[in-house]
């Protein structure tokens, strides 16, 4: 069986040509092959093999000629020639010409599909995430400030193709175990984790890591994911992305607040799936995030420890404490100070730190504030830098509390404050400057602040941050200041948990694994502060907890 | 549903370094993107010429039709009755321009083509465009036509016919007059006028008598081979020359031309370098004429120059040019010039780094990088940097040096406007002072500010209906 043909407009080198014209006689079944440029020395070589040349043969022609003993051979062999001429060289790396893909496009076409992390300005994002799903790659788009309209228009893509885009604003995000953006060195478990929350799916999977319990993936979704207008495009994909994945038991959907249409239709979606699915949406009248990690860990069969925590230096609880030195008016401290400053790294953390604080001491004001009229602006007011400064600028409809003595949350992480500089958790300079600055103000009797560790993270927090908090402690002199730490961060991370949180601690801080634990002993020292009693929840009173930072 | 959970973890990391670290220190293999911004102002374009449904099947579409067209050489013939050319009636390089407008070596190439027409019998540019007897002018590219430098076509100068077998389109180009003292750099010595008349008179319709003995060349098979050899068909044309007249001489001689004349042919086009130029362009417009006019699409059609401005055109947005003052090459220069000599860019030549060739082939070409004193490796990332920017690898434009991996082809706007890499045009210098000639050769970029106006154009077609 014979196939002879002359192609126009092919033309490769002849020791190109004889390598293809040896892969196709070593095609089993093939008793002659050549494949050559159409000039006569060839033309010679045909008609000695019995071919006879196809009309109009001329230099510029490639001929394809192969005797094979059946069809099949023949067609193999005929394979064997087209994919021997159209194989592409892979691009090659290094040396002084090399040129970096310039795109995700290019990245992309040179290294096969994969999952785009894409954290540039988020005017820009859009155009790397289109490429990215255009080559049939995943999208985690770190970047902030992207248009609701694009979200829903690359979701919608994403949607058609199979894919999925986690963002934007998605901070966190843990696949095949590796943690991408802020993320924790955590074991693989059974619980997979979808979160329209950042800071939040932190804290879940630092608590289940202190409960030894690991996690099967962390899908970020992206903030606004489950907002009406974006319709949990993203949370249904992550959904039945871990709903098909053997390793995840127990789903967790990790949200702020959802649009109600939304919950309920993602409600319905997640019944109709075989793995469990637990809801844990954030807000007033919900459970905050240390309980939604317990009912996990129930829900898996498994304990639910005593959380981590580290008493302060000089505080009861501190083998070595001299003296309790919590804001006391008996001790001295103007009766003004009564106040609750919080600078968050996290949204999420800010959020539900608010919802205790203010359902136990009343309206806290924020930029990501709970109600609309506890909105401050997050920027310090001018004049507080000096201690005598005023507080925070007036707000038309304030509660009727001294401006100077409000509960006051601000989220450092919010798009306003990171347009244009990295995000708190690298840089932590506003955050250092905002603390003294609040340790100045007379007012303030307790300032909270979250560390968050793990990959992406800064290296080492504490070596800027137990300096900051020391200085703002030992400033105050006798009008005492008390400084509590959510430290958010798994035995595995980086930094060292432990190394961490003893550095926090030693420098004057209450550090709390749980941030809903450290909102509520925030709460007990305040409420404290008129009664001159302790209230329970005292950091590093239980052994369980020192354990658990343990390495 | 998404393969993310069942895949080997592979991050393809574009913006904070950082995070790419991280993934890095993980064990994931991790592709890093070299990310900068756009062009100034194109992001709300981008975002919405990106979002069009349209553009990956129209750019597809455009890709499969570019790299599909073959070109045969089928002809030689007067350009007047091919191209529809009265008399007074001139064809020019680049985007449409006017004689007030218009550079030294373009005045000079229509001033040297009114008195090889016999309009005028002497150069004179202070007499203007009507006492030179010129009636009209148009870019070539409106006629089908493409021509190097000043690219001054008229009716009685002979052309080149190239024809796509598939469909039977054809495209034109002029003979090419060799380097030096030529019309096509604005010169109009005497020299140059009997040149032209002896083409006429004895080259073309040689060509036309061996062509037509021969059957059709394949232009396109020169071209491939031809890149394998060294030349990158733009500014080195050398091998592409040899082998044209390889395939004609033997039909030459059987012309039943006088000796005299064959042997004058053969030297004529044996000793200049650049005969193949005129084949490459014409070749390189017939693929890039398949992919014009697809709604959506980004890819460019068209890069040309006319001395003064440089336009380029788009698929997706049709005839419109889109222009900008044309920048001026740097490179080497011939004995007794300099760069103040150097008029801006000029000619349709782009054409060839439109389609692939050209500075988007330096690989394949390393010598030409000499002109600007640049080494082998230079003429490597030129090339590779045009991948950044390019719809397409040309299967048949094959880069021994790249283990034969094709050229890049199909300018994308939207990645010249992402990346602010600008094509690399290896390109021919004309004297900036008509009848000067060439000065010198070397290397130029589109001025950017073009693409930042076609994006706009292509953003104000996208269809109105709201994504998704």
């Amino acid at each position: 069986m014979r196939h002879v043909e002359a192609r126009a407009g092919a033309y490769a080198d002849s020791v190109t040509l004889m390598q293809v014209s040896a892969q196709a006689q070593a095609v089993p079944g093939v008793q002659a092959a050549l494949v050559a440029m159409a000039t006569e020395l060839n033309l010679g070589l045909l008609a000695d093999l019995g071919f006879t040349a196809p009309d109009g043969s001329t230099q510029n022609h490639l001929l394809v000629a192969v005797e094979a003993a059946d069809g099949d051979a023949l067609a193999a062999a005929r394979a064997v020639v087209d994919s021997a001429l159209t194989a592409r060289p892979a691009e090659q790396s290094g040396g002084p010409a090399s040129q970096p893909p310039r795109t995700t496009l290019s990245a992309a076409r040179r290294a096969g599909t994969g999952l785009a992390l894409i954290s540039v300005p988020g005017q820009y994002a859009f155009a790397e995430a289109v490429d990215a799903l255009d080559s049939g790659c995943d999208v985690m788009i770190f970047s902030d400030n992207v248009p609701v309209e694009q979200e829903v228009w690359l979701k919608d893509r994403a949607a058609e193709r199979g894919l999925l885009v986690m963002g934007p604003d998605c901070g966190t995000a843990i696949v095949s175990g590796v943690g991408l953006g802020f993320s924790h060195a955590v074991p693989s478990g059974p619980i997979g984790v979808v979160a329209a929350s950042g800071t939040g799916a932190q804290q879940m999977v630092c608590l289940l890591d202190a409960a030894g319990a690991g996690v099967s993936a962390v899908l970020g979704v992206g903030g606004r994911d489950l907002s009406a207008a974006v319709g949990g495009r993203s949370a249904r994909a992550a959904l039945a992305a871990l709903d098909e994945d053997p390793s995840t038991e127990l789903i967790v959907l990790l949200s702020k607040p959802a649009a109600p249409a939304v919950a309920d239709s993602l409600r319905a979606y997640a019944e109709s799936l075989t793995t469990p699915v637990q809801f844990a949406l954030i807000g007033p009248g919900q459970p905050d995030l240390t309980a939604a990690a317990e009912a996990a860990l129930r829900a898996t069969g498994r304990e639910v420890p005593q959380w981590p925590s580290w008493a302060a230096a000089g505080q009861p609880g501190d083998p070595g404490a001299p003296a309790a030195a919590v804001p006391r008016t008996e001790t001295g401290a103007p009766a003004e100070a009564r106040a609750l400053r919080g600078l968050f790294a996290g949204g999420t953390l800010c959020d539900e730190a608010m919802v205790i604080v203010s359902g136990r001491l009343g309206p806290v004001y924020s930029n990501i504030p709970l109600r609309p009229d506890w909105r401050v602006s997050p920027h310090p007011p001018a004049g507080q830098r000096t201690p005598a400064g005023p507080g925070f600028p007036a707000v038309p409809d304030a509660a009727a509390v001294p401006d100077a003595a409000r509960h006051v949350m601000i989220d450092f992480g919010d798009d306003e404050l990171t347009a244009g500089r990295p995000h708190p958790m690298i840089d932590q300079r506003l955050r250092v400057d905002r603390l003294a600055a609040e340790a100045a103000d007379p007012a303030t009797a307790v300032i909270m602040l979250d560390v968050v560790l793990g990959h992406g993270a800064h290296p080492d927090p504490a070596a800027e941050l137990a300096p900051a908090i020391a200085a703002a402690i030992v400033g105050r002199g006798d009008r005492e200041l008390a400084v509590v730490v959510s430290l958010i961060g798994a035995r595995s991370d980086p930094q060292g948990l432990t190394a961490q949180a003893t550095a926090l601690a030693a420098a004057g801080a209450s550090v709390f694994a749980s941030n809903a634990q450290a909102a509520r002993f925030a709460c007990d020292l305040l409420a404290r502060t008129g009664t001159g009693q302790a209230g329970p929840g005292r950091p590093g009173q239980a052994g369980a907890g020192q354990a658990g930072g343990g390495r | 549903m998404t393969g993310l959970l069942r895949r080997e973890p592979h991050v393809i990391a574009a913006g904070i370094g950082l995070l790419a670290d991280s993934a890095a220190g993980q064990a994931a293999k991790v592709t890093r993107v070299d990310w900068a911004p756009p062009m100034p102002g194109t992001d709300a374009d981008l975002a919405t010429v990106l979002a069009d449904s349209r553009r990956a099947g129209a750019n597809a579409l455009a890709v499969q039709r570019m790299l599909a067209a073959r070109a045969l050489l089928v002809d030689v013939v007067q350009a007047g009755p091919a191209l529809g050319l009265a008399a007074g009636e001139f064809l020019h390089a680049g985007p449409p321009i006017s004689w007030e407008r218009a550079s030294g070596p373009m005045r000079g190439a229509l001033m040297g083509a009114a008195v090889f027409e016999g309009l005028a019998d002497h150069p004179d540019a202070a007499a203007g465009e009507s006492a030179l007897g010129i009636v009209s002018l148009e870019p070539c590219h409106h006629r089908g036509a493409v021509g190097p430098m000043a690219g001054v076509v008229s009716p009685s100068m002979w052309a080149f016919v190239l024809e796509d077998p598939a469909d039977g389109r054809r495209a034109f180009c002029s003979l090419n007059e060799g380097l030096g003292k030529v019309l096509r750099y604005g010169a109009y010595s005497a020299e140059v006028i009997d040149r032209l008349r002896w083409m006429s008179a004895v080259l073309g319709p040689l060509l036309q008598a061996a062509v037509r003995r021969h059957g059709p060349v394949d232009v396109t098979a020169i071209l491939t081979q031809m890149v394998q050899m060294g030349d990158e068909a733009h500014n080195r044309n050398r091998a592409g020359t040899l082998m044209l007249l390889r395939d004609l001489l033997p039909d030459m001689v059987e012309s039943g031309f006088p000796a005299a004349d064959i042997a004058d042919a053969a030297r004529f086009v044996a000793g200049n370098d650049h005969f193949f130029l005129n084949l490459a362009m014409p070749a390189c417009k017939l693929a890039l004429d398949a992919a014009r006019d697809i709604p959506g699409s980004t890819m460019v059609v068209a890069m040309a120059r006319n001395g003064t401005d440089f336009g380029i055109q788009v698929s997706g947005t049709g005839n419109p040019w889109f222009t900008a003052p044309a920048l001026v090459p740097q490179g080497l220069f011939l004995a007794g010039y300099g760069p103040a000599d150097a008029n801006p860019d000029i000619g349709d030549s782009a054409i060839t780094e439109t389609a692939g060739l050209g500075g988007f082939a330096m690989a394949a070409a390393p010598a030409i990088v000499r002109l600007v004193g640049g080494t082998v490796a230079t003429a490597l990332a030129a090339t590779r940097r045009m991948y950044e920017i390019t719809l397409a690898e040309h299967p048949l434009f094959g880069v021994p040096a790249l283990e034969f991996r094709g050229t890049p082809a199909g300018i994308d706007v939207t990645l010249v406007a992402r990346t602010q890499i600008l094509p690399q045009i290896n390109t021919g210098m004309a004297g900036k002072v008509a009848g000067t000639g060439q000065v010198g050769a070397g290397l130029v970029t589109p001025p950017a500010e073009v693409f930042p106006l076609a994006l706009r154009e292509l953003a104000g077609r996208v269809p109105a209906s709201p994504p998704g």
